[in-house]
Parts: C-alpha cells; structure tokens; sequence
C-alpha cells in the first residue's frame, strides 16, 4: 500500500490547512484517544491530568503533530526519514503498534470536525495510507 | 451487561435522530468501500466500484447505505437490547454473507468521520466517546455468532 504520487499530493495539500491550526488539532487528537480508547491512558500514567484539553496532553499533542509534520516533510522517505523517532518508540517509549492506528483514526476525527469540506473520501484514503505509513516508519526499528 | 449513563443513551439518540439515513448511510459506506477498497469483495455485483466517482454515484452503495443505516437504528430503539436485536444479523453476517468480522470496525471508523464532518464541533470528545461505544458494542453483538 505504498504512497502515490497523487496520495502525497492530496496530504500535502491537507496540511497545508491542518498546520494553521497545528497547536490546538495534536492535543486534541491525543485527548480524544485517551477518552474515546481509554486503553491508551496506560502509556501516561505518570501525568496528573489525563483529560481532554489538560495542560499535559495539549502539550504533549503540539509535539505529537510536529512529528507528523516532519513526516509529511519526508513523505518520500518514511521508513529511513524516521529512525530517531522509531528508536525512540522501540526502545524508549515501546509503544504497541496497533495503537498506531487508533492515534490515526483520532486524528482524522478531528480533522473531519474541522474541515469537514476537504476531507473527502480521496482525501481520506490518503491520508488514511500516509499515516499508515508513518506508522511502519515507526515501527521500523522494534525488531 | 452493557450500562449505559443518561448523557450516552440522550447522545446516541440524538445523533440519530439529527442525521438523514440515507445521506449518511451512502456517504459512510461508499467511503468504506473507496477508504478500505478490500471491503468491495462482498459487493461484487453491486456493479461498477471501479473507482471513487463510481463508488460515488452508485444506486446500489446509495440503497445499501440507507438499509446499514435502518439496521444500525434498531440498535438505537433498545440500547439494553443490542446483542439480541442482532442475534439473527450477526448468524446472517457469518453463515451466508462470509464477512471477515475485522471489517465491520472499518464501516464503523469510516460511519464516525461523516458523523463527526456533519456535526463539526458538536462532535466533541465526549460525544465521540458515547459514538464508538456505541458501534463497539454492535460490532461485539455482530461478531457474537461467528464460529
């Protein structure tokens, strides 16, 4: 399921509109996983303050997207681009993938609440594909 | 037992009785079946899925969206009762139609982003969270008769 020219398109696109807004959409992705997939609450532990729009998690979520950011910026190159940070989920943070793709769908929730007019099924299946990808890039170094 | 609190029951019921079955039903599943195209194999003769504009404008995805949608309110009629409302469905899903049950969370996923595109920032975290327990739970009644 690799990245067609036209996919890499269609998420530059997206985020050139995403990244206006690129403060407030990571935390409340990560806010939202952890309300709607509270599974994913046992990774954070050792924060005070689990709930959506919390000093920790809005924080927390600007850093998130500005990973994803760099993703889009090495959208040629996910699974080389992406060691540092898949060293640092495979030995540091051993995230388990599946919750990949639950950070993904939240992110794409929000980004429908927001900009429902672009995210269209095209759209979608891009980025859908994109995140994916960076997901592999991750995963790159867990074994 | 599933237990249900007042602010999910009011906010499944409200949902539902804000969205158009049939424009959400055939925006949600034709983009299950463009999103995740492997799902087009149990709809081999619902004609051309060819590609996103087909998918689009097919009658077929369009009628089948409104009847996904029609299933999914009997749910919504008895929250205490979703398992045996779908008992017969989910026999249906698993003995005649062969569906791989790892799908059904796809059409969910893809059921949540129009939801949320239609009700924007009313589609808060809280009502998000009401939405997927809501499809977890019928996606769990319709696994249940698989064996």
């Amino acid at each position: 399921m690799s990245l067609t020219e036209k996919d890499k398109a269609a998420v530059k696109a997206l985020w050139a509109k995403v990244s206006k807004v690129v403060d407030t959409v990571g935390g409340e992705a990560l806010g939202r996983m952890l309300l709607v997939y509270p599974q994913t609450k046992t990774y954070f532990s050792h924060w005070p303050d689990l709930t959506p729009g919390s000093e920790p998690v809005m924080v927390h979520g600007k850093l998130i997207l500005g990973g994803v950011t760099e993703a889009v910026s090495k959208i040629d190159n996910l699974s080389g681009g992406l060691l540092e940070l898949s060293e640092l989920h495979a030995f540091k943070l051993r995230v388990d993938p599946s919750n990949f793709k639950i950070l993904a769908q939240s992110f794409m929730v929000v980004i429908a609440t927001m900009f429902p007019k672009d995210f269209t099924p095209e759209t979608h299946v891009a980025f859908d594909k994109f995140l994916a990808a960076v997901a592999l890039g991750l995963s790159e170094k867990y074994r | 037992m599933v237990v249900w609190t007042d602010f999910e029951r009011t906010t499944i019921q409200d949902i539902f009785s804000k969205i158009n079955y049939a424009v959400v039903g055939q925006a949600a599943f034709s983009r299950c079946l463009i999103v995740y195209p492997w799902t087009q194999r149990y709809f081999g003769q619902f004609g051309n899925l060819y590609n996103a504009a087909a998918i689009a404008s097919n009658p077929k995805v369009a009628a089948h969206g409104k009847v996904i949608m029609e299933a999914l309110e009997k749910a919504v009629k008895d929250m205490d009762n979703i398992k045996a409302t779908y008992a017969e469905l989910s026999a249906l899903h698993s003995e005649k139609l062969q569906v791989d049950p790892d799908n059904f969370m796809l059409l969910g996923d893809c059921l949540t982003i129009v939801v949320a595109s239609q009700l924007g920032k009313n589609f808060t975290a809280e009502v998000h969270a009401a939405f997927q327990k809501f499809l977890a739970v019928v996606v769990s009644s319709l696994r249940r008769q698989y064996y």
